[in-house]
């Protein structure tokens, strides 16, 4: 397999526009600086520095306020931030966050193809530019039972879609996420297999709510929750908003994913939230809210009722 | 041994609750603080039923005879943070309500058999007293106790079942539980071969063609 050779230089020493406009912002910021360095266009990532932690703070500029959010409680950032279900790095929920620390989120592409007018690999910024940044704070159920408020940044996914221009025998999208050793620890083990794929319907990949995802808390995505682009599918259990997409592809049959293929009786494709619909080891009836002690009772479909009909004539205990 | 040596021990086994108690009041519980409390106490419960099994394979290994008087402790000690574990499920996880714990029991298996790991504990822990050995009588006692092989066996099980995809910390437990039991298995055919040979050597030869 020719997955990646180690680049020589090239495309990672190109500093990004939005990081070059970040570092423009902090240069006036601190005027001082002085245009000299600015001209030496060296020291740049020095003066930045520590860049890593410089770039997942960063603020995403003119995020508009959607519809779709809820009026709940927000979660904690350092909760969301430091209890992830992100394999690649760990499977301890405390571990990605320092484990993703170093992660490299650019240069980053991804790959747009499959039944598609135009195939392309598109640089994870041009996706970001393709339409105007959204907060959307939603609930987001994990499968395990407990559960966030998150305001996500980021557009709805049928925009990227429309703009790819699937061909008609499109039936489903196809995610894929990272597939790198030498950058994700977690992926030396096999405890899943890698690398994690993801899946929706067409037509719930147009839906509204299907979130492609570049931000949260007003800042560019940690590493640990996805950077530098997620899917966020509050219907969903947590499984199905895979992190760190390269490749969306679309496809005319049902794509597996992964922890459908982990254990095939436990997760299904569509893993909708369900409270009627227990996994087969626990109940799913209830939730454990992060911060809150007692538990809360768990909605259909998380509470975003406006997606039933989607499924309407399905029998969704059979299509878990 | 030292005499305050017992004492030492018994409070270092107190360590993992001490532990647990002063991260929940520096707010150090991380995210799901519930989660963690469960996760805790399970694993001190397997950690202890390991230390208790180890003992006997220890003292005939080792000829450290005294470790014998550590393990009705170490015992106990499982038995003690399986009734935190327990405590934690029934209260702060599911908050009394009877009938959704039973159906728990019922339907979910990894609950039913760690349940039934923790009842096996409790006539250990009730008849773990001098006088109910001298009661019972030290074969029966025994007998009894063997239940600890089972509620062991149970406890690695539960672990297994309930994690997600990441069987590694069920499997180290696993092993260690393996080789404990292993070390018995070995040790019971061994006794059994000599005590063959014994017989077999006490009964008288028959003379050989005596004609």
């Amino acid at each position: 397999m020719l997955i990646k050779k180690a680049a020589d230089i090239l495309s990672s020493e190109i500093t990004p526009k939005s990081l070059y406009l970040n570092r423009r912002k902090f240069l006036a910021g601190t005027a001082l600086a002085g245009a000299a360095v600015v001209a030496a266009g060296v020291g740049l990532r020095e003066l930045a520095s520590p860049s890593e932690v410089a770039e997942a703070n960063a603020k995403i500029d003119g995020v508009q306020k959607s519809p779709f959010s809820t009026t709940e409680t927000i979660t904690p950032y350092k909760d969301v931030t430091n209890y992830n279900n992100y394999y690649e790095f760990s499977t301890d929920k405390y571990g990605p966050a320092d484990l993703a620390k170093n992660f490299k989120t650019l240069p980053w592409t991804v790959t747009i193809d499959g039944h598609v007018k135009k195939k392309q690999v598109l640089d994870v910024d041009t996706i970001i530019k393709m339409a105007a940044p959204e907060e959307r704070i939603y609930r987001h159920r994990c499968v395990e039972g407990w559960s966030i408020v998150v305001p996500w940044v980021g557009f709805s996914l049928n925009e990227l879609i429309k703009r790819a221009d699937p061909l008609p025998k499109a039936k489903f999208v196809e995610f894929t996420t990272l597939f790198d050793v030498r950058q994700m620890p977690g992926q030396r083990s096999s405890v899943l297999q890698w690398p994690y794929t993801e899946g929706l319907r067409m037509d719930e990949a147009m839906h509204p709510l299907a979130l492609l995802c570049f931000g949260m808390y007003g800042e560019v995505l940690p590493n640990q929750d996805g950077a530098p682009l997620r899917m966020v599918i509050p219907w969903k259990y947590g499984f199905k908003s895979i992190k760190g997409i390269v490749r969306i592809r679309f496809v005319d049959s049902q794509p597996l994913n992964t922890w459908n293929i982990s254990a095939p009786s436990e997760y299904g494709f569509y893993s909708n939230v369900n409270p009627s619909v227990d996994h087969p080891r626990w109940s799913q009836a209830s939730e454990r809210r992060l911060g809150e002690f007692r538990k809360r009772p768990t909605l259909m479909f998380n509470g975003y009722d406006q997606v039933a009909s989607l499924y309407s004539g399905m029998d969704l205990k059979k299509n878990f | 041994m030292v005499k305050w040596f017992k004492p030492l021990v018994f409070l270092a086994c107190l360590g993992p609750l001490a532990r647990l108690g002063w991260k929940a009041y520096a707010g150090l519980l991380g995210a799901n603080p519930i989660e963690v409390i469960t996760h805790s106490t399970g694993d001190w419960i397997l950690i202890f039923l390991l230390i208790t099994l180890a003992i006997t394979p220890l003292r005939k290994l080792t000829g450290q005879l005294w470790l014998i008087r550590y393990r009705r402790m170490f015992g106990l000690f499982a038995f003690f943070y399986a009734c935190l574990h327990f405590t934690t499920y029934i209260w702060l996880d599911k908050f009394f309500n009877m009938h959704e714990i039973w159906a728990d029991v019922l339907k979910r298996r990894f609950i039913t058999v760690g349940f039934t790991g923790f009842v096996l504990l409790i006539p250990l822990a009730l008849t773990s007293t001098q006088g109910w050995i001298r009661r019972l009588g030290g074969k029966r006692w025994q007998l009894l106790h063997r239940l600890i092989y089972l509620s062991a066996i149970a406890g690695v099980i539960h672990y297994w079942w309930l994690v997600k995809a990441d069987v590694s910390k069920p499997a180290q437990y696993a092993f260690v539980l393996s080789l404990l039991l292993g070390y018995r298995v070995v040790a019971w055919l061994l006794r059994r071969n000599k005590e063959r040979k014994a017989a077999s050597a006490m009964i008288p030869r028959t003379p050989v063609a005596e004609a």
